[in-house]
């Protein structure tokens, strides 16, 4: 398996650990940034990671439906999903917003150890997996906790939706990294299911601040409470 | 093929057709009509596969097994009695000028929309396409659920959304490292994500990835279960989107999630031959039954109420499937059919109930056998039948589920007893209430639909004294098939 990449593309290993190394830096970016904007950015920067990582594989193993699998990510977390993310923000007009309640030393130390956890969790199927791509299920396991972190943490709508979308990158570098990818109907399910949910996001964002006067999901509990 | 073809074509093109025209004066009608040629379809499919044997279709991606075909039959009943009960539900509401033509058009299409995404997932072969499935329901459900466009609607909506949502990506990352393992003994090119190859060679995956990849789907949809300590978001999504939905989602949702641990779990036992899996379904199912016996109690919004009670009895069944062997295996089935039932009658007169008082504050509910007697009784039986009064079939299913427990986990036993207590003061003490007293409610514009709350009690009723034989062996079967 890890012969055929290294025969056919010689650098194929280091690019895609390089880019494992990119996503977890991305992925405490995000965890640390408190502008939407530039949270939309990352977010895009991640996307086009995942896009070179896939096809990398999908270059070096000959796989064809990994080219697929590359396409598709381009088209939907790198020009698709920013883009409707940046019209949502414009709309909405919290372009400029910023996350004001965040304690990031505090959740930084929490992002160290999640993936100190990851990477132990993941050291079972590392061995299996041999020895280029070791690392990266490790990393990308960290990156959907991280992600998870973060979906924690915010208290704003449209971050949330972020964290969760960064969440599916994360799963997304995983079945590359440790599979080759998974079977081309499930994916295309998958882009589906993403594509769909967050057109329903948009229109909850209109939703909740017609209702709210605001996107801080807070203020929806304190409704609740009271 | 044919009959196969019918249940999931049918709500798919009436999810369409509903789309366009879901809001004219007659939909509820075409509504319940494409239910009722689901169920048929269901109907003969069920024929089949217990004539024939396990019906694999489209190139191994949908298969037919006696588990599945039995979820699939309940199913597409308890969408037609909704469909049923939605007709006059639904025109009240329009009465009462909650929901806006556009509303029902969304409602009407999602609706069917929401039952061929449930049957994809109980029919599919390809674990993938279950977690796709899945994860299409959370989100047909996620625009039911906040079709009012209250706050607290939009509240519950947005939780439901994010806690399925993070608890199904952690369920997918458990489908990747299933994926992974199978890869290894299967290729890439075998299909290795489809449950029957999977199945088949079990032995052989690897225990370390497959014990990991259990953890990660036990998560995900238990999650989609209502286990504790993910159960948060179950009782707001019941108690703020419209009733049928309630039903549906209380009915129908919570067992094509349980359904989903099941078939992984099968597969997990194989690989490790030890008792992980069961373990871990013994505490959760454990805790879960025991968390919502306490929170019932403080419940001041009558559906609020029966949600938790609904989080209660998935615990009771996980925990069944935790035990496993046949007995316990097929208590549980039993248990899932008529929780099924029963719920989703409880739903049918509650919704009625609310809308007769123009609130769902347990408080200001009362007298309901003076106003409708269709809706008193029904309530009524139907909350004895789910606190396990003798002589309906959720009896049975508890007794056999305790029996077993007797038998090979004597600690849990008390546990459980003492939960189904707390439980039956809570509920039962709140619900005569409501069915006895003065009357301070209005009878509604509409006769309530009396037909598919007294189908479900009279069936449940049928279990609890007798379970004709073609469906005892279909049963066994499928506790077999769990092993």
């Amino acid at each position: 398996m890890i012969r055929s990449i290294l025969g056919v593309l010689p650098e194929a290993g280091q690019i895609i650990n390089l880019c494992a190394a990119i996503m977890l830096l991305l992925g405490f970016s995000m965890l640390a940034q408190r502008r939407i904007l530039t949270l939309i950015n990352l977010f895009l920067l991640q996307g086009i990671v995942l896009f070179v990582s896939i096809l990398t594989v999908a270059l070096s193993t000959g796989q064809n439906h990994l080219l697929w699998s590359a396409i598709i990510t381009l088209a939907l977390k790198v020009v698709a999903l920013p883009w409707i993310l940046h019209r949502l923000i414009r709309r909405l007009s919290v372009k400029w917003d910023v996350e004001t309640l965040l304690n990031i030393p505090a959740t930084m130390l929490v992002g160290i150890m999640l993936v100190i956890v990851a990477f132990n969790v993941a050291t079972p199927i590392s061995e299996l997996s041999g020895t280029v791509l070791r690392s990266t299920i490790g990393i990308a396991l960290a990156c959907v906790l991280l992600s998870f972190l973060m979906m924690i943490t915010r208290s704003k709508a449209v971050p949330q939706v972020i964290a969760f979308l960064a969440m599916e990158n994360g799963l997304f570098f995983a079945a590359t990294s440790a599979t080759y990818g998974m079977p081309m109907v499930v994916e295309l399910g998958i882009a589906l299911d993403v594509m769909i949910g967050m057109v329903i996001f948009g229109v909850f964002f209109f939703q909740i601040r017609q209702q709210f006067d605001s996107l801080d999901i807070r203020q929806m509990e304190r409704a609740r409470e009271e | 093929m044919i009959e196969f073809g019918l249940v999931l074509g049918i709500p798919f093109l009436a999810a369409l057709l509903l789309a366009v025209c879901g809001h004219s004066r007659r939909a509820p009608e075409i509504n319940a009509l494409c239910s009722l040629l689901t169920l048929a379809g269901a109907a003969l499919l069920t024929v089949r596969v217990i004539g024939q044997g396990p019906l694999v279709l489209f190139e191994d991606h949908f298969f037919v097994d006696p588990l599945n075909v039995f979820l699939i039959a309940l199913t597409a009943l308890v969408g037609f009695t909704t469909a049923l009960f939605s007709r006059p539900y639904m025109r009240v509401e329009q009465e009462y000028g909650r929901v806006s033509p556009n509303r029902m058009r969304l409602y009407h299409s999602m609706f069917q929309m929401f039952m061929c995404t449930m049957l994809v997932a109980l029919s599919t072969n390809n674990l993938g396409i279950l977690w796709v499935a899945m994860e299409a329901a959370t989100l047909t459900t996620v625009l039911l659920v906040a079709l009012y466009r209250t706050p607290a609607s939009l509240e519950a909506a947005w939780k439901y959304f994010i806690l399925c949502g993070v608890g199904i990506a952690q369920a997918l990352f458990g489908t990747i490292l299933i994926y992974f393992a199978a890869e290894r003994v299967l290729g890439s090119e075998g299909g290795a994500l489809l449950w029957t190859q999977l199945d088949a060679v079990k032995s052989d995956l690897e225990p370390t990835v497959l014990s990991l990849a259990f953890v990660f789907l036990f998560v995900g949809y238990g999650t989609k279960t209502g286990l504790v300590p993910l159960h948060n978001w179950l009782p707001d999504a019941h108690a703020e989107g419209p009733t049928p939905i309630s039903a549906v989602l209380s009915g129908l949702l919570l067992n094509v999630a349980l359904y989903a641990i099941i078939r992984c779990k099968v597969l997990v036992d194989g690989a490790l031959e030890n008792s992980f899996a069961s373990n871990l379904m013994m505490a959760f199912g454990l805790l879960t039954v025991v968390v919502p016996a306490f929170y019932l109690s403080r419940q001041k919004d009558i559906k609020r109420l029966f949600g938790y009670s609904s989080i209660e009895h998935m615990g009771l069944i996980t925990f069944a499937f935790g035990m496993g062997g046949p007995v316990a295996n097929m208590a549980g089935l039993l248990h899932m059919t008529v929780h099924s039932l029963t719920k989703s009658a409880i739903f049918f007169a509650v919704g009625h109930a609310a809308q007769m008082a123009h609130t769902q504050v347990i408080d200001d509910i009362k007298g309901l056998l003076k106003v409708s007697p269709t809706v008193g009784w029904g309530l009524m039986l139907g909350a004895l039948a789910i606190l396990g009064m003798p002589p309906f079939g959720v009896f049975t299913s508890e007794f056999l589920i305790l029996t077993t427990a007797i038998k090979h986990y004597p600690w849990a036993t008390p546990v459980l007893l003492a939960a189904l207590g707390v439980a039956f003061a809570a509920i039962f003490g709140k619900v005569q209430a409501m069915v006895f007293g003065r009357p301070v409610i209005k009878p509604l514009p509409y006769d309530p639909a009396p037909f598919p709350v007294f189908l479900h009690l009279g069936l449940v009723l049928m279990l609890g004294l007798w379970v004709p034989p073609y469906l005892a062996e279909w049963y066994r079967q499928a506790a077999k098939f769990i092993g």
